[in-house]
């Protein structure tokens, strides 16, 4: 599991969120991230109203958030009123019911490695633009970041994408996660850290692993 | 290449028709493409690489998916055949990689040391846009495609395509952004379940790899659910 969060993460978190919101033309932004039940749990949202729609769907079990995890990829509804009844029966009301027409969730991941979700909510329909769902996809990228490397601050907010990496960073995952008997998020925060405390690229830190020349044991 | 036989042609289809039914999986058929693509021309390798968010192109499938392969698709990222095919929407046919150095230093060099002499280049469209490109790569200097072998793996780009947007029903007019970012994961999926296996295992990335397609095909599981499989519950996966 990534560290439980603490305070200065979920404020970046909430930041993140807000800027979401703003820069998307939403009304409301909000994050959930996988606890260690494997249940969702509310972590961030850009205000107290988002964090009402946000926790919806984690208490009724529906939603874009739940079927963007469990498919392991964005769920983007431009038309909530375009949605079968029977796919969300109590959440597509309550959002109706809300004000909220479009929803829009972007899985929080790296291959295999679920962290959470990231949604946006809208007032009017319609779908994002291509540079609206870059934008998006940029958020949960950082997202992810955050969610990594936890309550170590790094300076300045780096934006580098997680999910951009070459295929050796991957690979060195998977190996790193059998080494110390972990999860995959646990392995890529183990192997970025170690990239940031010896100031060398993931990509170096990878092919070191991938030759056998640096391993990861259980404990630091 | 030598032309294409009919038959052998239609067999493909026929496949491809098999395989696009419901709940297959992508990568799956992304591979099974270009391993046909690369025997019907008589390739030396062939791999596909799509578009991500940011325009950037990722390895998606391959004939072959040894490392110092998989290295000349990545380096693609930034310039090579795929890189100018997916930017231009027209195809790179033919380039003699003897005389590509110029052109794409990086990318020849890397070609050049797996044995490569010629390179084409595919787009991948759908509608206006580019969302990626498939390579052909030869052992015989500037390779010798003809109109017809453009034709018919130009077909056979816009059935990978057509994989693409089949996976799922298409419900919306954003399902392609949807897709791509799914088989984008999925990719990293497997390379991560590559690693893993390669720790647990005491093998090489290349042999994961086969142990889990083996795997994949004897559990008749579809290879990113195997890849899930193996990392959702490492301790009781056997090759």
């Amino acid at each position: 599991m990534v560290p439980e969060p603490a305070d200065p993460v979920v404020a970046r978190l909430c930041r993140l969120c807000e800027r979401a919101a703003s820069s998307l033309s939403a009304a409301g932004a909000g994050l959930s991230v996988f606890a260690q039940d494997n249940q969702f749990s509310l972590l961030a949202a850009a205000d107290p109203a988002s964090e009402r729609l946000e926790e919806l769907q984690l208490v009724l079990g529906e939603g874009p958030c739940i079927d963007a995890a469990a498919d392991r990829r964005p769920a983007l509804i431009a038309d909530l009123g375009q949605v079968a009844p029977t796919r969300w029966p109590l959440y597509a009301d309550a959002m109706r019911d809300a004000g909220i027409r479009a929803i829009f969730a972007f899985p929080l991941q790296i291959g295999a490695a679920q962290l959470g979700v990231l949604d946006l909510f809208r007032a009017e329909q319609g779908p994002l633009s291509g540079t609206e769902l870059r934008r998006a996809f940029d958020l949960a990228g950082e997202a992810v970041t955050i969610l990594l490397d936890g309550q170590e601050q790094r300076g300045t907010e780096r934006t580098d994408d997680v999910m951009a990496g070459p295929f050796e960073l991957f690979q060195a995952q998977g190996m790193v996660m059998i080494q110390i008997g972990g999860t995959l998020a646990e392995a890529m925060a183990r192997i970025r850290a170690h990239a940031y405390a010896e100031d060398c690229r993931l990509i170096d830190v990878a092919r070191e692993i991938l030759a056998g020349d640096l391993r990861f044991d259980r404990d630091q | 290449m030598s032309t294409v036989s009919a038959e052998r042609l239609s067999k493909i289809f026929v496949e491809v028709a098999d395989t696009l039914v419901d709940d297959f999986d992508l990568l799956d058929f992304l591979h099974m493409l270009t391993v046909r693509t690369a025997d019907l021309v008589g390739a030396s390798a062939v791999g596909l690489l799509l578009a991500d968010q940011r325009g950037r192109l990722q390895f998606m499938a391959a004939s072959d998916e040894r490392a110092r392969i998989l290295e000349i698709f990545q380096v693609q990222a930034s310039e090579g055949p795929c890189f100018d095919a997916f930017h231009t929407g027209e195809p790179v046919l033919n380039a003699d990689l003897q005389s590509a150095g110029d052109r794409w230093p990086d990318f020849t060099r890397h070609a050049l040391a797996a044995g490569f002499r010629s390179v084409h280049a595919f787009p991948m469209r759908v509608r206006r846009e580019v969302i990626g490109a498939l390579n052909v790569f030869g052992n015989t200097v500037g390779g010798n495609f003809d109109d017809a072998d453009v034709h018919v793996v130009q077909a056979l780009t816009d059935v990978a395509t057509i994989g693409l947007l089949q996976e799922r029903a298409i419900r919306r007019g954003e399902v392609l952004t949807e897709q791509l970012q799914g088989a984008l994961n999925s990719r990293i999926v497997i390379e991560q379940a590559k690693g893993a296996i390669a720790q647990a295992h005491g093998v090489s990335v290349d042999a994961a790899f086969t142990a889990l397609r083996g795997h994949a095909r004897r559990s008749n599981r579809k290879l990113t659910d195997a890849a899930q499989d193996m990392l959702t519950d490492p301790g009781s996966w056997a090759p």
